[in-house]
Protein backbone atom coordinates (compact mmCIF):
# COMPACT_ATOMS: atom_id res chain seq x y z
CA UNK A 1 0.00 0.00 0.00
CA UNK A 2 1.21 3.40 -1.01
CA UNK A 3 1.84 5.53 1.68
CA UNK A 4 -1.05 9.18 1.65
CA UNK A 5 0.69 12.08 0.42
CA UNK A 6 -0.14 15.59 1.38
CA UNK A 7 2.07 17.52 -1.50
CA UNK A 8 3.16 15.71 -4.40
CA UNK A 9 5.39 17.37 -7.27
CA UNK A 10 6.45 15.65 -9.86
CA UNK A 11 9.20 16.68 -12.18
CA UNK A 12 8.36 20.19 -11.71
CA UNK A 13 10.50 22.54 -14.33
CA UNK A 14 9.63 26.64 -14.28
CA UNK A 15 11.17 28.40 -17.40
CA UNK A 16 11.31 32.50 -17.06
CA UNK A 17 12.61 32.91 -21.46
CA UNK A 18 15.56 30.95 -21.26
CA UNK A 19 16.32 31.26 -18.15
CA UNK A 20 15.56 27.88 -16.22
CA UNK A 21 14.60 28.76 -12.79
CA UNK A 22 13.83 24.91 -11.84
CA UNK A 23 14.59 21.69 -13.42
CA UNK A 24 13.30 18.42 -12.44
CA UNK A 25 11.90 19.15 -9.02
CA UNK A 26 10.32 16.28 -7.40
CA UNK A 27 9.15 15.28 -3.82
CA UNK A 28 6.15 14.14 -1.88
CA UNK A 29 4.91 15.39 1.32
CA UNK A 30 3.32 13.15 4.00
CA UNK A 31 0.37 14.46 5.70
CA UNK A 32 1.69 16.23 8.93
CA UNK A 33 5.25 16.12 7.85
CA UNK A 34 7.05 19.72 7.63
CA UNK A 35 9.33 20.56 5.14
CA UNK A 36 11.67 23.06 4.61
CA UNK A 37 12.62 24.53 1.07
CA UNK A 38 16.37 25.78 1.67
CA UNK A 39 18.17 27.76 -0.36
CA UNK A 40 20.11 31.56 -1.39
CA UNK A 41 17.87 34.27 -2.39
CA UNK A 42 16.87 33.39 -6.00
CA UNK A 43 16.69 29.39 -5.68
CA UNK A 44 13.82 29.58 -7.09
CA UNK A 45 11.78 28.64 -3.46
CA UNK A 46 8.95 31.24 -4.15
CA UNK A 47 8.65 29.97 -7.47
CA UNK A 48 7.71 26.59 -6.62
CA UNK A 49 5.20 27.98 -3.85
CA UNK A 50 3.85 30.07 -6.50
CA UNK A 51 3.31 27.47 -8.46
CA UNK A 52 1.85 25.63 -5.78
CA UNK A 53 -0.91 28.06 -5.35
CA UNK A 54 -1.98 28.10 -8.97
CA UNK A 55 -0.74 31.12 -9.49
CA UNK A 56 1.87 30.78 -12.79
CA UNK A 57 2.41 28.31 -15.41
CA UNK A 58 5.17 25.70 -15.58
CA UNK A 59 5.88 22.15 -16.57
CA UNK A 60 5.60 18.86 -14.67
CA UNK A 61 2.63 18.10 -11.96
CA UNK A 62 1.80 18.92 -8.94
CA UNK A 63 -0.78 17.90 -6.61
CA UNK A 64 -2.41 19.28 -3.68
CA UNK A 65 -4.40 16.18 -1.68
CA UNK A 66 -5.12 14.82 -5.09
CA UNK A 67 -6.34 17.77 -6.82
CA UNK A 68 -4.30 19.31 -9.63
CA UNK A 69 -3.40 22.48 -9.15
CA UNK A 70 -3.81 22.82 -13.26
CA UNK A 71 -7.13 21.38 -13.33
CA UNK A 72 -8.64 21.66 -10.39
CA UNK A 73 -6.71 25.21 -9.10
CA UNK A 74 -10.06 26.17 -6.84
CA UNK A 75 -10.20 23.44 -5.02
CA UNK A 76 -6.17 22.91 -4.65
CA UNK A 77 -6.26 26.18 -2.50
CA UNK A 78 -8.93 25.18 -0.65
CA UNK A 79 -6.70 22.91 0.80
CA UNK A 80 -3.99 25.05 1.52
CA UNK A 81 -3.74 28.06 4.19
CA UNK A 82 -0.36 30.41 2.16
CA UNK A 83 1.15 32.94 4.43
CA UNK A 84 3.34 35.11 2.32
CA UNK A 85 6.79 36.71 3.09
CA UNK A 86 4.97 39.98 3.57
CA UNK A 87 1.29 39.89 3.75
CA UNK A 88 -0.33 42.68 1.68
CA UNK A 89 -3.55 43.37 3.02
CA UNK A 90 -6.17 46.18 1.92
CA UNK A 91 -7.11 49.25 4.02
CA UNK A 92 -9.55 47.85 6.13
CA UNK A 93 -9.49 46.90 9.88
CA UNK A 94 -7.93 43.59 11.48
CA UNK A 95 -11.62 42.29 11.89
CA UNK A 96 -13.06 43.22 8.68
CA UNK A 97 -10.04 41.93 6.63
CA UNK A 98 -10.30 38.44 8.42
CA UNK A 99 -14.20 38.80 7.59
CA UNK A 100 -13.45 39.53 4.58
CA UNK A 101 -11.10 36.45 3.48
CA UNK A 102 -13.31 34.56 5.46
CA UNK A 103 -16.21 35.11 3.31
CA UNK A 104 -14.07 33.84 0.48
CA UNK A 105 -12.75 30.71 2.42
CA UNK A 106 -16.90 30.29 3.46
CA UNK A 107 -15.36 30.11 7.12
CA UNK A 108 -17.60 31.74 10.16
CA UNK A 109 -17.47 34.31 12.31
CA UNK A 110 -16.76 32.33 15.13
CA UNK A 111 -13.75 31.28 13.67
CA UNK A 112 -12.43 34.36 13.02
CA UNK A 113 -13.47 35.19 16.99
CA UNK A 114 -11.08 32.29 17.54
CA UNK A 115 -8.34 32.90 15.21
CA UNK A 116 -8.12 36.29 16.66
CA UNK A 117 -7.45 35.25 19.88
CA UNK A 118 -5.09 32.18 18.94
CA UNK A 119 -3.17 34.48 16.91
CA UNK A 120 -2.08 37.30 19.86
CA UNK A 121 -4.92 39.84 18.04
CA UNK A 122 -7.91 40.18 19.72
CA UNK A 123 -6.80 43.56 21.72
CA UNK A 124 -5.76 44.82 17.77
CA UNK A 125 -9.34 43.31 16.10
CA UNK A 126 -10.48 47.63 15.35
CA UNK A 127 -6.99 48.29 14.63
CA UNK A 128 -6.60 49.41 10.31
CA UNK A 129 -3.99 46.75 9.26
CA UNK A 130 -1.82 49.43 8.18
CA UNK A 131 -1.29 50.44 11.44
CA UNK A 132 0.15 47.04 12.55
CA UNK A 133 3.69 46.04 12.72
CA UNK A 134 5.38 43.78 10.82
CA UNK A 135 5.33 40.96 13.36
CA UNK A 136 1.62 41.48 14.08
CA UNK A 137 0.50 41.63 10.07
CA UNK A 138 2.34 38.24 9.72
CA UNK A 139 0.33 36.56 12.35
CA UNK A 140 -2.46 37.96 10.93
CA UNK A 141 -1.75 36.53 7.40
CA UNK A 142 -1.29 33.01 9.94
CA UNK A 143 -4.86 33.69 10.64
CA UNK A 144 -6.24 34.27 7.01
CA UNK A 145 -4.29 30.89 6.60
CA UNK A 146 -5.99 29.46 9.22
CA UNK A 147 -9.23 30.40 8.60
CA UNK A 148 -10.78 27.12 6.50
CA UNK A 149 -9.11 25.14 8.82
CA UNK A 150 -6.76 23.65 5.62
CA UNK A 151 -4.60 20.68 6.39
CA UNK A 152 -1.25 22.74 4.18
CA UNK A 153 0.36 25.48 4.94
CA UNK A 154 2.48 27.10 2.62
CA UNK A 155 4.92 29.56 4.29
CA UNK A 156 7.56 31.99 2.13
CA UNK A 157 9.85 33.07 4.25
CA UNK A 158 7.44 33.22 7.58
CA UNK A 159 9.89 35.40 9.32
CA UNK A 160 11.93 37.21 6.98
CA UNK A 161 10.96 40.48 8.14
CA UNK A 162 10.25 39.57 11.99
CA UNK A 163 12.51 40.73 14.98
CA UNK A 164 14.27 38.31 17.46
CA UNK A 165 10.76 38.11 19.91
CA UNK A 166 8.38 38.13 17.23
CA UNK A 167 10.53 35.32 15.47
CA UNK A 168 10.27 32.87 18.04
CA UNK A 169 7.07 33.80 18.62
CA UNK A 170 5.65 33.00 15.82
CA UNK A 171 7.68 29.90 15.30
CA UNK A 172 6.35 28.85 18.57
CA UNK A 173 2.65 29.17 16.91
CA UNK A 174 4.21 27.42 13.73
CA UNK A 175 5.64 24.70 15.93
CA UNK A 176 2.16 24.19 17.95
CA UNK A 177 0.29 23.61 14.00
CA UNK A 178 2.78 20.99 13.01
CA UNK A 179 2.23 19.30 15.92
CA UNK A 180 -1.42 19.79 15.27
CA UNK A 181 -0.91 17.64 12.50
CA UNK A 182 -0.94 20.39 9.49
CA UNK A 183 1.28 19.57 7.00
CA UNK A 184 3.58 22.55 6.63
CA UNK A 185 5.77 23.49 3.72
CA UNK A 186 8.46 25.93 3.96
CA UNK A 187 10.55 28.38 2.06
CA UNK A 188 13.55 29.64 4.63
CA UNK A 189 17.65 30.47 4.66
CA UNK A 190 17.36 30.52 8.21
CA UNK A 191 19.07 27.67 10.17
CA UNK A 192 16.87 28.79 13.42
CA UNK A 193 13.38 28.15 11.78
CA UNK A 194 14.54 24.80 9.88
CA UNK A 195 15.29 23.32 13.55
CA UNK A 196 12.58 25.02 14.97
CA UNK A 197 10.22 23.47 12.18
CA UNK A 198 11.46 21.23 9.89
CA UNK A 199 11.23 17.46 9.75
CA UNK A 200 13.41 17.57 5.99
CA UNK A 201 14.94 19.75 4.26
CA UNK A 202 15.01 19.98 0.61
CA UNK A 203 17.62 22.00 -0.35
CA UNK A 204 17.40 23.66 -3.79
CA UNK A 205 20.81 24.84 -5.72
CA UNK A 206 21.34 25.59 -9.15
CA UNK A 207 17.74 25.34 -10.39
CA UNK A 208 17.48 21.51 -9.08
CA UNK A 209 16.70 19.63 -5.75
CA UNK A 210 20.22 18.87 -4.78
CA UNK A 211 19.50 17.24 -1.79
CA UNK A 212 16.89 15.78 1.43
CA UNK A 213 18.67 15.81 4.38
CA UNK A 214 17.45 16.37 7.95
CA UNK A 215 17.97 19.29 9.93
CA UNK A 216 20.63 18.13 12.31
CA UNK A 217 22.71 17.49 9.01
CA UNK A 218 21.97 20.69 7.90
CA UNK A 219 23.29 22.57 11.14
CA UNK A 220 26.43 20.21 10.94
CA UNK A 221 26.83 20.93 7.39
CA UNK A 222 26.25 24.89 7.89
CA UNK A 223 28.44 24.95 11.03
CA UNK A 224 31.34 23.39 9.92
CA UNK A 225 33.55 26.23 9.46
CA UNK A 226 34.28 29.55 11.46
CA UNK A 227 36.51 31.82 10.05
CA UNK A 228 38.45 34.48 12.39
CA UNK A 229 39.75 37.96 11.86
CA UNK A 230 42.27 38.51 14.48
CA UNK A 231 44.01 42.01 15.53
CA UNK A 232 47.14 41.49 16.67
CA UNK A 233 50.21 44.19 16.97
CA UNK A 234 52.05 44.91 14.00
CA UNK A 235 55.32 43.60 15.73
CA UNK A 236 53.56 40.52 16.58
CA UNK A 237 51.83 39.25 13.55
CA UNK A 238 54.42 37.35 11.75
CA UNK A 239 55.06 35.60 14.92
CA UNK A 240 51.66 34.86 15.27
CA UNK A 241 51.38 33.42 11.87
CA UNK A 242 54.46 31.21 12.20
CA UNK A 243 52.71 30.10 15.09
CA UNK A 244 49.80 29.20 13.92
CA UNK A 245 50.89 27.42 10.49
CA UNK A 246 53.63 25.50 12.41
CA UNK A 247 50.27 23.71 14.45
CA UNK A 248 48.86 22.88 11.08
CA UNK A 249 46.38 26.17 11.22
CA UNK A 250 46.96 28.28 7.81
CA UNK A 251 46.76 31.15 8.53
CA UNK A 252 46.99 34.09 6.09
CA UNK A 253 47.11 38.17 6.62
CA UNK A 254 45.36 40.78 4.81
CA UNK A 255 45.75 44.22 3.89
CA UNK A 256 43.69 45.88 6.89
CA UNK A 257 46.62 44.19 9.37
CA UNK A 258 44.95 41.58 10.83
CA UNK A 259 45.78 37.67 11.02
CA UNK A 260 42.56 35.05 9.29
CA UNK A 261 42.13 31.64 9.77
CA UNK A 262 39.63 29.26 9.31
CA UNK A 263 38.71 26.63 11.47
CA UNK A 264 36.22 24.23 12.21
CA UNK A 265 33.16 25.63 14.35
CA UNK A 266 34.10 22.99 17.36
CA UNK A 267 38.14 24.09 17.62
CA UNK A 268 37.24 28.13 17.43
CA UNK A 269 39.12 28.47 20.61
CA UNK A 270 42.08 26.69 19.57
CA UNK A 271 43.97 29.65 17.43
CA UNK A 272 43.41 31.53 20.14
CA UNK A 273 44.55 29.67 23.15
CA UNK A 274 47.45 28.42 20.92
CA UNK A 275 48.76 32.07 19.91
CA UNK A 276 48.26 32.59 24.37
CA UNK A 277 50.73 29.86 24.58
CA UNK A 278 53.51 31.17 22.07
CA UNK A 279 53.41 34.48 23.51
CA UNK A 280 51.17 36.76 21.05
CA UNK A 281 48.53 38.80 22.28
CA UNK A 282 45.32 38.60 20.51
CA UNK A 283 44.21 42.54 20.93
CA UNK A 284 40.71 41.92 19.37
CA UNK A 285 38.64 39.08 17.23
CA UNK A 286 35.90 38.66 15.04
CA UNK A 287 33.95 35.41 14.60
CA UNK A 288 31.67 34.80 11.34
CA UNK A 289 30.06 31.48 10.70
CA UNK A 290 31.17 30.27 7.24
CA UNK A 291 27.71 29.36 5.54
CA UNK A 292 28.26 27.27 2.75
CA UNK A 293 25.39 26.24 0.12
CA UNK A 294 27.48 23.16 -1.05
CA UNK B 1 -18.55 30.74 -10.99
CA UNK B 2 -19.80 31.11 -7.48
CA UNK B 3 -21.82 34.06 -7.32
CA UNK B 4 -21.26 34.33 -3.24
CA UNK B 5 -17.70 34.81 -3.80
CA UNK B 6 -18.34 37.82 -6.81
CA UNK B 7 -20.55 39.51 -4.41
CA UNK B 8 -17.95 39.43 -1.65
CA UNK B 9 -15.07 40.60 -4.09
CA UNK B 10 -17.67 43.12 -5.71
CA UNK B 11 -19.00 44.77 -2.33
CA UNK B 12 -15.17 45.21 -0.96
CA UNK B 13 -14.05 46.84 -4.75
CA UNK B 14 -17.12 48.80 -4.34
CA UNK B 15 -15.97 50.22 -0.67
CA UNK B 16 -12.74 50.41 -2.09
CA UNK B 17 -14.08 52.68 -5.36
CA UNK B 18 -16.19 54.80 -3.63
CA UNK B 19 -12.99 55.83 -1.33
CA UNK B 20 -11.66 57.33 -4.41
CA UNK B 21 -11.81 61.34 -4.52
CA UNK B 22 -11.23 61.58 -8.03
CA UNK B 23 -15.05 59.40 -8.99
CA UNK B 24 -16.14 61.91 -6.58
CA UNK B 25 -14.92 65.00 -7.64
CA UNK B 26 -15.55 64.22 -11.06
CA UNK B 27 -19.55 63.07 -9.78
CA UNK B 28 -19.42 66.38 -7.51
CA UNK B 29 -18.43 68.60 -10.55
CA UNK B 30 -20.56 66.49 -13.23
CA UNK B 31 -23.79 67.68 -11.02
CA UNK B 32 -22.83 71.02 -10.38
CA UNK B 33 -22.51 71.52 -13.59
CA UNK B 34 -25.66 69.11 -14.86
CA UNK B 35 -27.70 72.06 -12.17
CA UNK B 36 -26.07 74.91 -13.28
CA UNK B 37 -27.15 74.08 -17.18
CA UNK B 38 -30.83 73.12 -16.11
CA UNK B 39 -30.75 76.33 -14.31
CA UNK B 40 -29.36 78.23 -17.37
CA UNK B 41 -32.03 76.33 -19.79
CA UNK B 42 -34.81 77.54 -17.41
CA UNK B 43 -33.73 81.16 -17.23
CA UNK B 44 -32.90 80.87 -21.36
CA UNK B 45 -36.46 79.15 -21.76
CA UNK B 46 -38.11 82.27 -19.97
CA UNK B 47 -36.17 84.78 -21.90
CA UNK B 48 -35.92 83.41 -25.27
CA UNK B 49 -39.40 80.89 -24.96
CA UNK B 50 -37.68 78.09 -26.41
CA UNK B 51 -37.99 74.68 -25.09
CA UNK B 52 -36.00 74.90 -21.84
CA UNK B 53 -35.53 70.81 -21.03
CA UNK B 54 -34.48 70.30 -24.39
CA UNK B 55 -31.71 72.86 -24.43
CA UNK B 56 -30.76 71.80 -20.72
CA UNK B 57 -30.72 67.89 -21.64
CA UNK B 58 -28.49 68.78 -25.04
CA UNK B 59 -25.90 70.83 -22.87
CA UNK B 60 -25.94 67.53 -20.61
CA UNK B 61 -24.99 65.25 -23.49
CA UNK B 62 -21.53 67.64 -23.82
CA UNK B 63 -21.04 67.42 -20.20
CA UNK B 64 -21.63 63.57 -20.23
CA UNK B 65 -18.90 63.08 -23.04
CA UNK B 66 -16.58 64.66 -21.12
CA UNK B 67 -17.15 63.77 -17.90
CA UNK B 68 -18.23 59.47 -17.76
CA UNK B 69 -15.75 58.45 -20.33
CA UNK B 70 -13.24 60.38 -17.49
CA UNK B 71 -14.69 58.50 -14.76
CA UNK B 72 -14.91 54.99 -16.28
CA UNK B 73 -11.67 54.84 -17.63
CA UNK B 74 -9.97 55.89 -14.39
CA UNK B 75 -12.01 53.61 -11.95
CA UNK B 76 -11.59 50.76 -14.70
CA UNK B 77 -7.48 51.27 -14.63
CA UNK B 78 -7.07 51.42 -11.29
CA UNK B 79 -9.18 48.37 -10.68
CA UNK B 80 -6.36 45.74 -11.50
CA UNK B 81 -3.19 47.55 -11.81
CA UNK B 82 -3.64 49.25 -8.42
CA UNK B 83 -3.80 45.78 -6.81
CA UNK B 84 -1.48 44.21 -8.93
CA UNK B 85 1.23 46.82 -7.78
CA UNK B 86 0.40 46.71 -3.92
CA UNK B 87 0.66 43.18 -3.57
CA UNK B 88 -2.91 42.35 -3.13
CA UNK B 89 -3.89 40.89 -5.99
CA UNK B 90 -1.53 38.09 -5.67
CA UNK B 91 -2.47 37.22 -2.11
CA UNK B 92 -6.42 37.29 -3.51
CA UNK B 93 -5.12 34.97 -6.29
CA UNK B 94 -3.57 32.54 -3.55
CA UNK B 95 -6.90 32.33 -2.19
CA UNK B 96 -9.63 29.52 -3.35
CA UNK B 97 -11.42 31.74 -6.00
CA UNK B 98 -10.75 31.55 -9.44
CA UNK B 99 -10.22 34.54 -11.77
CA UNK B 100 -13.07 35.00 -13.25
CA UNK B 101 -14.59 35.51 -9.60
CA UNK B 102 -11.72 38.03 -9.19
CA UNK B 103 -12.45 39.62 -12.26
CA UNK B 104 -16.39 39.64 -12.28
CA UNK B 105 -16.34 40.97 -8.70
CA UNK B 106 -14.29 43.85 -9.20
CA UNK B 107 -16.35 44.53 -12.07
CA UNK B 108 -19.55 44.46 -10.73
CA UNK B 109 -18.36 46.54 -7.76
CA UNK B 110 -16.59 49.34 -9.34
CA UNK B 111 -19.80 49.66 -12.18
CA UNK B 112 -21.82 49.93 -8.72
CA UNK B 113 -19.39 52.67 -7.91
CA UNK B 114 -19.76 54.61 -11.25
CA UNK B 115 -23.41 54.22 -10.82
CA UNK B 116 -23.85 55.53 -7.53
CA UNK B 117 -21.59 58.18 -8.78
CA UNK B 118 -23.50 59.07 -11.82
CA UNK B 119 -27.13 58.31 -9.84
CA UNK B 120 -26.08 61.27 -7.62
CA UNK B 121 -25.26 63.52 -10.46
CA UNK B 122 -28.24 62.78 -12.61
CA UNK B 123 -30.51 62.69 -9.62
CA UNK B 124 -29.53 66.28 -8.24
CA UNK B 125 -29.81 67.35 -11.74
CA UNK B 126 -33.13 65.76 -12.23
CA UNK B 127 -34.38 67.68 -8.86
CA UNK B 128 -32.82 70.89 -10.20
CA UNK B 129 -35.23 70.75 -13.74
CA UNK B 130 -38.29 69.08 -11.79
CA UNK B 131 -38.10 72.13 -9.24
CA UNK B 132 -38.97 74.57 -11.96
CA UNK B 133 -41.56 71.95 -13.12
CA UNK B 134 -39.76 71.71 -16.44
CA UNK B 135 -38.49 67.97 -17.81
CA UNK B 136 -39.60 65.29 -19.61
CA UNK B 137 -39.40 61.95 -17.32
CA UNK B 138 -38.95 59.54 -20.45
CA UNK B 139 -36.51 61.27 -21.96
CA UNK B 140 -34.54 62.02 -19.13
CA UNK B 141 -34.32 58.42 -17.99
CA UNK B 142 -33.62 57.36 -21.42
CA UNK B 143 -30.82 59.62 -21.41
CA UNK B 144 -29.62 58.66 -18.36
CA UNK B 145 -29.58 54.56 -19.39
CA UNK B 146 -27.60 55.36 -22.26
CA UNK B 147 -25.26 57.01 -20.13
CA UNK B 148 -24.82 54.15 -17.60
CA UNK B 149 -24.01 51.59 -20.87
CA UNK B 150 -21.48 54.71 -22.32
CA UNK B 151 -19.98 54.63 -18.48
CA UNK B 152 -20.26 50.47 -18.68
CA UNK B 153 -18.18 51.02 -22.46
CA UNK B 154 -15.28 53.07 -20.63
CA UNK B 155 -15.35 51.25 -17.55
CA UNK B 156 -14.52 48.49 -19.66
CA UNK B 157 -11.79 49.97 -21.67
CA UNK B 158 -10.42 51.07 -18.33
CA UNK B 159 -10.03 47.48 -17.87
CA UNK B 160 -8.44 46.91 -20.55
CA UNK B 161 -5.81 49.21 -19.70
CA UNK B 162 -5.76 47.55 -16.16
CA UNK B 163 -5.06 44.43 -17.42
CA UNK B 164 -2.10 45.36 -19.23
CA UNK B 165 0.00 47.70 -16.95
CA UNK B 166 1.44 46.55 -13.56
CA UNK B 167 1.60 50.13 -12.21
CA UNK B 168 -1.32 52.57 -10.54
CA UNK B 169 0.27 55.35 -11.65
CA UNK B 170 0.77 53.83 -15.58
CA UNK B 171 -2.75 52.53 -15.98
CA UNK B 172 -3.73 56.05 -14.96
CA UNK B 173 -1.69 57.91 -17.62
CA UNK B 174 -2.69 55.40 -20.24
CA UNK B 175 -6.18 56.14 -19.26
CA UNK B 176 -5.71 59.72 -19.47
CA UNK B 177 -4.37 59.33 -22.95
CA UNK B 178 -7.27 57.15 -24.06
CA UNK B 179 -9.83 59.83 -22.86
CA UNK B 180 -8.06 62.56 -24.82
CA UNK B 181 -8.53 60.28 -27.78
CA UNK B 182 -11.98 59.31 -27.48
CA UNK B 183 -12.92 63.32 -26.58
CA UNK B 184 -11.11 65.41 -28.60
CA UNK B 185 -9.10 63.13 -31.43
CA UNK B 186 -12.16 60.83 -32.28
CA UNK B 187 -13.53 64.06 -33.35
CA UNK B 188 -10.74 65.44 -34.82
CA UNK B 189 -9.48 62.08 -36.21
CA UNK B 190 -13.49 62.39 -38.09
CA UNK B 191 -13.05 65.74 -39.24
CA UNK B 192 -9.42 65.21 -40.40
CA UNK B 193 -11.04 61.90 -41.99
CA UNK B 194 -14.04 63.61 -43.98
CA UNK B 195 -11.97 66.70 -45.41
CA UNK B 196 -9.48 64.73 -46.68
CA UNK B 197 -11.21 61.22 -48.02
CA UNK B 198 -14.73 62.83 -48.66
CA UNK B 199 -16.71 59.81 -47.63
CA UNK B 200 -20.32 59.10 -48.27
CA UNK B 201 -22.90 60.07 -45.16
CA UNK B 202 -22.88 56.12 -44.76
CA UNK B 203 -18.88 55.79 -44.63
CA UNK B 204 -18.71 58.31 -41.98
CA UNK B 205 -21.65 57.25 -40.07
CA UNK B 206 -19.32 54.03 -40.24
CA UNK B 207 -16.27 55.46 -38.92
CA UNK B 208 -19.17 57.63 -36.18
CA UNK B 209 -19.84 54.03 -34.72
CA UNK B 210 -16.65 52.79 -34.12
CA UNK B 211 -16.26 55.78 -31.48
CA UNK B 212 -18.84 54.46 -28.61
CA UNK B 213 -19.02 58.16 -27.55
CA UNK B 214 -20.51 59.43 -30.96
CA UNK B 215 -22.61 56.14 -30.81
CA UNK B 216 -23.82 57.97 -27.53
CA UNK B 217 -23.93 60.71 -28.59
CA UNK B 218 -26.59 59.68 -31.55
CA UNK B 219 -28.35 57.70 -28.99
CA UNK B 220 -28.65 60.75 -26.38
CA UNK B 221 -29.78 63.11 -29.22
CA UNK B 222 -32.76 60.77 -30.75
CA UNK B 223 -33.66 59.97 -27.02
CA UNK B 224 -34.35 63.45 -26.54
CA UNK B 225 -35.20 64.89 -29.78
CA UNK B 226 -36.34 61.91 -31.41
CA UNK B 227 -34.73 63.23 -34.18
CA UNK B 228 -31.13 63.92 -35.68
CA UNK B 229 -31.47 66.45 -38.03
CA UNK B 230 -28.82 68.71 -35.51
CA UNK B 231 -26.44 66.26 -37.00
CA UNK B 232 -26.94 67.05 -40.58
CA UNK B 233 -26.12 64.65 -43.31
CA UNK B 234 -24.76 61.72 -41.24
CA UNK B 235 -28.26 62.01 -38.89
CA UNK B 236 -30.36 61.76 -41.45
CA UNK B 237 -27.83 59.02 -43.30
CA UNK B 238 -28.37 56.96 -39.78
CA UNK B 239 -32.33 57.68 -39.24
CA UNK B 240 -32.67 56.57 -43.15
CA UNK B 241 -30.27 53.35 -42.46
CA UNK B 242 -31.78 52.27 -39.36
CA UNK B 243 -35.39 54.05 -39.15
CA UNK B 244 -37.46 53.58 -35.76
CA UNK B 245 -34.88 50.56 -35.15
CA UNK B 246 -32.10 52.90 -34.52
CA UNK B 247 -32.48 53.18 -30.64
CA UNK B 248 -31.58 49.59 -30.99
CA UNK B 249 -28.72 49.38 -32.96
CA UNK B 250 -27.50 52.04 -30.73
CA UNK B 251 -27.96 50.01 -27.47
CA UNK B 252 -26.82 47.07 -29.30
CA UNK B 253 -23.68 49.08 -30.59
CA UNK B 254 -22.65 49.84 -27.02
CA UNK B 255 -23.38 46.50 -25.34
CA UNK B 256 -21.21 45.18 -27.62
CA UNK B 257 -18.78 47.73 -27.10
CA UNK B 258 -19.46 46.54 -23.68
CA UNK B 259 -18.98 42.79 -24.00
CA UNK B 260 -16.16 43.50 -26.36
CA UNK B 261 -13.82 45.37 -23.88
CA UNK B 262 -14.77 43.31 -20.43
CA UNK B 263 -14.06 40.37 -22.99
CA UNK B 264 -10.61 41.65 -23.76
CA UNK B 265 -9.73 42.53 -20.48
CA UNK B 266 -10.68 39.14 -18.96
CA UNK B 267 -8.78 37.53 -21.53
CA UNK B 268 -5.44 39.52 -20.61
CA UNK B 269 -6.37 39.38 -16.83
CA UNK B 270 -6.39 35.05 -17.43
CA UNK B 271 -3.36 34.73 -18.88
CA UNK B 272 -1.53 32.33 -17.11
CA UNK B 273 1.03 33.66 -14.85
CA UNK B 274 -0.55 37.50 -14.74
CA UNK B 275 -0.38 38.49 -11.55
Amino acid sequence: MTPPVSIRVDQFTKRYGRVIALQNVSFDAAPGEALALWGPNGAGKTTLLKAMLGLIDFQGRIQIEGNDVRRAGKIARRQIGYVPQEALFYDLSVQATLEFYARLKKAGSARVARLLERVGLGEHARKPVPALSGGLKQRLALAVALLADPPILLLDEPTANLDTQARRDYLALLAALHHEGKTILFASHRIEEVEALADRVLMIKDGRLAETTTPEALHAQLSTEVELTLWISDAQRAQAKACLDDQGIPARLNGRGTVIVRVRAEQKMQPLELLNACGVSVLNFELEQVASWN
Amino acid sequence: MELSLVWTIAQRELREALKNKWLWFYAAAFAGLALALSQAGLASAGYAGLGGFGRTAASLVNALLLFVPLMGLSVGAGALAGDRERGTLLYLLAQPVNRAEIFFGKAVGAALALFAALGLGFGLAGLGLASAGDGNAAAYLSLAAFTFLLALTSLGLGFVISALTRKGATAAGAALIVWLVLVFFGDLGLMGATLALRPTPGTLLGMLLANPLQIFKLAAIYSLRATLDTLGAVGQSAYFQFGNALPFVLLALLAGWIVVSFGIAFTLFNRPGDA
